[in-house]
Order: C-alpha cells, then sequence, then structure tokens
C-alpha cells in the first residue's frame, strides 16, 4: 500500500491543494459527521503544543473517531531512552493514523518511513508544520475567494518562523508579490529568497511598518517576535515595538485585507484591532479544524466525493 | 617515465587514486574501508602538484570497486581521478560522478536533526542551484561539500 503520510506541503500539486480546499469547505459546512467511526487517531506529541494537539483531536472526534496518545513526553518511554522507531512500531499496531508532534527535524519523515500507517506532521522542529500551512491557505482562500495574484505581506520573525516558511513555499503555484517586513536579525533566511527566485516569485523587502508600507496588503501575516531569538537584548527591545501592528495604521488598508496570525498573540497585533472587519485571526485557528479534517480523512483514503456524499452527517 | 610519477610505485594490477586533496586522505581511506583491506595499499601523502599545491594518491593492488564505491568519494574529493590498472596499463581513466543520493555516507551537521538521535542512516541529496551544496532528506539543512564530516 502507497504511505499516505503528510510530511509537507511542499511538494504538493495546486490540484491538491485546491482539492483539500474543497474538502476543507464540506467540513466547514457540515463538521459532525461519523465519517470515522470504528477508527482510532493517536496523537503523539513529543513537545507540548496544546493549540494543534486540540485542533487534530477535535477533527478526530467531530468526525466520529476514537482518540488516543499523549501530550506531555514526560510521561513517555523516550525518557527511557525508547528510539523513536519503537515508539512508533508499539502505536501503530493500534491506531489507524498517527498525529505527531516532535521537538527534531526530520522526525515525520523517519516515522512515516518506518511506521505501517500514516504519519501526520503536527510540527518537526524547526522544519515543516503542514497543517497549519493548510489552515492558512484554506483561510486566504476563504477571504479572498482566490489564491491567485495576491499581495502577501510577511512580518515580524521571518528566520525562525516556519509558519511563514512553509507558506511561501505552498504559495508557489499562485503567482504571489510577497512583502517581507522583518527587522535585520530576523529578516527572511537567503534559502527561502532563492527559493522565490528560483520560482519567480517577486518580493519586495521592508524595514519600515506604517501604514504606507501596507497599503496594498491582501493578506497581513503577522508573527511574534521572540525575545529568546536575540543575541543582543538592546536590539530586542529596539525593535520589538516597531513590529506591532496598530490600529490607526490600517486607515490605508484595502477593503479586502485581512489579518491573520499563527496565534499565540503576545505583542504584535493592538488588542483594539481585533473588533476591525480586518482581523481574522479567530476564524483562521477555527479553520484549523476543517484544515485539519481533510488531511486526516486524505491519509486515511477517503475522497472529495466521498466526503461531498457522505450519508454520516450529523 | 618521469621521476616524479615514480614517487609511488607503479602497480601491476588494482585502481589508483589520485589528486586526492591531502586533508581528505583519511576521509578516502575510511569511506573505502582501506584500514580493513588485506591487499598491498601504497599511499602517497602531501606530494607536491603543479596544481593542487599538495596531493595524496593511493594505489590498492589486486583491487578493482564498484562505481557506487567510487562514486560517494566524490563527497569528500570531488576532483579525484581514477585509473583502473592491468598488467601495468590504465585501460580506464576516469572523474568521480556524484550520486544523486547519499545514504549513510555523510553526517548532517545539524544537532537537532532526527539522524543524529536515532540509530538510522543518513540521506542527502544533491541541489539543484548549486552543485557544491548538498541537502539533509531528512531536516532539509543545506551542508556545503568543503564543510562535510563522514559517518564513522
Amino acid at each position: 500500500m502507497k504511505n499516505r503520510s503528510l510530511v509537507t506541503l511542499a511538494g504538493h500539486s495546486r490540484e491538491k491543494i485546491e482539492y483539500l480546499i474543497k474538502m476543507a469547505q464540506e467540513f466547514e459546512r457540515h463538521p459532525n459527521r461519523r465519517l470515522l467511526a470504528g477508527k482510532v487517531v493517536a496523537t503523539l506529541f513529543f513537545e507540548p503544543s496544546t493549540r494543534t494537539r486540540l485542533s487534530f483531536e477535535t477533527a478526530a472526534n467531530r468526525l466520529g473517531a476514537r482518540v488516543i496518545g499523549f501530550a506531555d513526553p514526560k510521561v513517555t518511554s523516550g525518557t527511557k531512552g525508547e528510539t523513536l522507531k519503537d515508539t512508533i512500531m508499539m502505536v501503530s499496531s493500534y491506531a489507524d493514523v498517527i498525529v505527531m508532534r516532535h521537538y527534531l527535524e526530520g522526525a515525520a519523515l523517519y516515522a512515516s518511513e518506518v511506521a505501517p500507517v500514516p504519519i501526520m506532521n503536527a510540527g518537526d522542529g524547526a522544519n515543516q508544520h503542514p497543517s497549519q500551512t493548510m489552515l492558512d491557505l484554506y483561510t486566504i482562500y476563504q477571504t479572498q475567494g482566490t489564491l491567485d495574484n495576491l499581495n502577501i505581506y510577511m512580518v515580524g520573525d521571518l528566520k525562525y518562523g516556519r509558519t511563514v516558511h512553509s507558506l511561501l513555499m505552498a504559495m508557489r503555484h499562485f503567482n504571489p508579490t510577497f512583502h517581507f517586513i522583518a527587522p535585520d536579525e530576523l529578516a527572511m533566511p537567503t534559502v527561502y529568497k532563492r527559493y522565490c527566485e528560483e520560482f519567480g516569485i517577486k518580493y519586495v523587502e521592508h524595514q519600515d511598518f506604517d501604514a504606507d508600507t501596507i497599503s496594498d496588503a491582501d493578506i497581513l501575516y503577522m508573527t511574534r517576535v521572540q525575545k529568546e531569538r536575540f543575541a543582543d537584548l538592546d536590539e530586542y527591545e529596539r525593535v520589538k515595538d516597531r513590529y506591532l501592528l496598530k490600529k490607526d495604521m490600517l486607515v490605508k488598508a484595502r477593503e479586502n485585507m485581512k489579518i491573520l496570525h499563527p496565534l499565540p498573540r503576545v505583542n504584535e497585533i493592538e488588542y483594539s484591532i481585533d473588533d476591525t472587519p480586518y482581523a481574522y485571526y479567530f476564524q483562521q485557528a477555527q479553520n484549523g479544524l476543517y484544515a485539519r479534517q481533510a488531511l486526516i480523512c486524505d491519509v486515511l483514503g477517503i475522497t472529495l466525493d466521498e466526503v461531498i456524499n457522505d450519508s454520516t452527517i450529523m | 617515465m618521469n621521476k616524479k610519477e615514480m614517487m609511488v610505485a607503479a602497480i601491476e594490477n588494482g585502481t589508483v587514486l589520485d589528486h586526492i586533496p591531502s586533508d581528505r586522505l583519511f576521509d578516502v581511506v575510511s569511506l573505502l574501508h582501506l584500514d580493513k583491506m588485506s591487499n598491498s595499499v601504497t599511499i602517497g601523502y602531501n606530494l607536491k602538484s603543479a596544481v593542487m599545491g599538495t596531493k595524496s594518491i593511493i594505489k590498492i593492488a589486486n583491487k578493482y570497486f564498484t562505481d557506487e564505491e567510487l562514486n560517494q568519494l566524490s563527497v569528500v574529493a570531488p576532483n579525484i581521478s581514477l585509473c583502473i590498472i592491468k598488467d601495468y596499463e590504465i585501460i580506464e581513466k576516469r572523474m568521480v560522478v556524484m550520486p544523486e543520493e547519499l545514504v549513510g555516507i555523510v553526517r548532517c551537521p545539524n544537532p537537532k536533526c532526527i539522524t543524529n538521535n536515532e540509530p538510522m542512516q543518513t540521506r542527502f541529496k544533491t541541489t539543484s542551484h548549486s552543485s557544491d551544496i548538498i541537502r539533509c532528506s531528512y531536516c532539509n539543512k543545506d551542508v556545503d561539500l568543503k564543510d562535510v564530516c563522514i559517518v564513522e
């Protein structure tokens, strides 16, 4: 049997992304079903991530699956010296699909090579986080009605921000124009700029973050500037407020512009923005449910037709 | 035959690896497992070279390697030249060719890569943008060939 694991979205075609968006739309329409009745989904979180875990577990529960797993790596045999392979082989004998978050990079690919059941990567170190990317793509499509020809502004930590890297790569099929707004220390790494050049993706780099800079944005993708990323704390103090989105910066914004944020938010978006029509980060988080429902079904071999003609809708 | 070529004795049959950067000699020895071999092996270390400054050369008597064994050397010495010798004659002369995939040869420099934390083989692929850079298939880190470390 072909391994249907989800390790990354980087290799997904335009058609496959559009297919998954259609499937997520079906789940948004009818999120509660018995489509996965009798299935067991394991969630193995070798690194805590409450948000992602709850989203995956809700997705499985609302489709009628049972969920097993652990949320705290301290309770696992990994701490006793068990290899990842042994843990995965053991859980594979219980579950139909394994959702895994791991602190090591490449852990998801390796798990998918050894596991007899599909692996879903819920984040492997600084490497990939495809379900976040899928919900970002779904949210962009939902708010703009298309993924094509959009101006996408990425703000904050573009160096370590795994979500912006994955999104950048997944958008290559859709002729975007990227605008990177970050302090020097956290600028978009050369490898991703090279990636843009390789695929003919237009990008502009900015240091200023003000009403004029973002006036052409369709999507403003905010990320958290984390203190621990700075070698020089004085530098952190200098830049931390420069990448705070304030309400008065939205005066020139396009009507269709939406602000996204992978959350948690700390000091990137003024709370008064929450009530404006531009704020979309909570709906974005909710879309995580539909996107993950689609991804779980896809790795289990359930097709869009089966989701559309599903007789188990509650 | 001039004196320069005589610095390392000729062999009757076997394989000659020339133009090895001296600082990579022991990597080549290790990759071909020459240290565990019973054949006669002649090693010239830090020989003068017009092109390279210094170079090293290895002659292995009565031994022919597979293409796979030889091509893995391109990771540490991409410009190595190979001569296959029969009856003191060079019957084949060629360069090593970088394989598309390198399995279990190169160590990933990323301490947070799964390959440094599980009993497993590493895997690298060549990249499209530069012939001097290979990429870890697991953690996607790029590694410059001049910084490569070999799996022990």
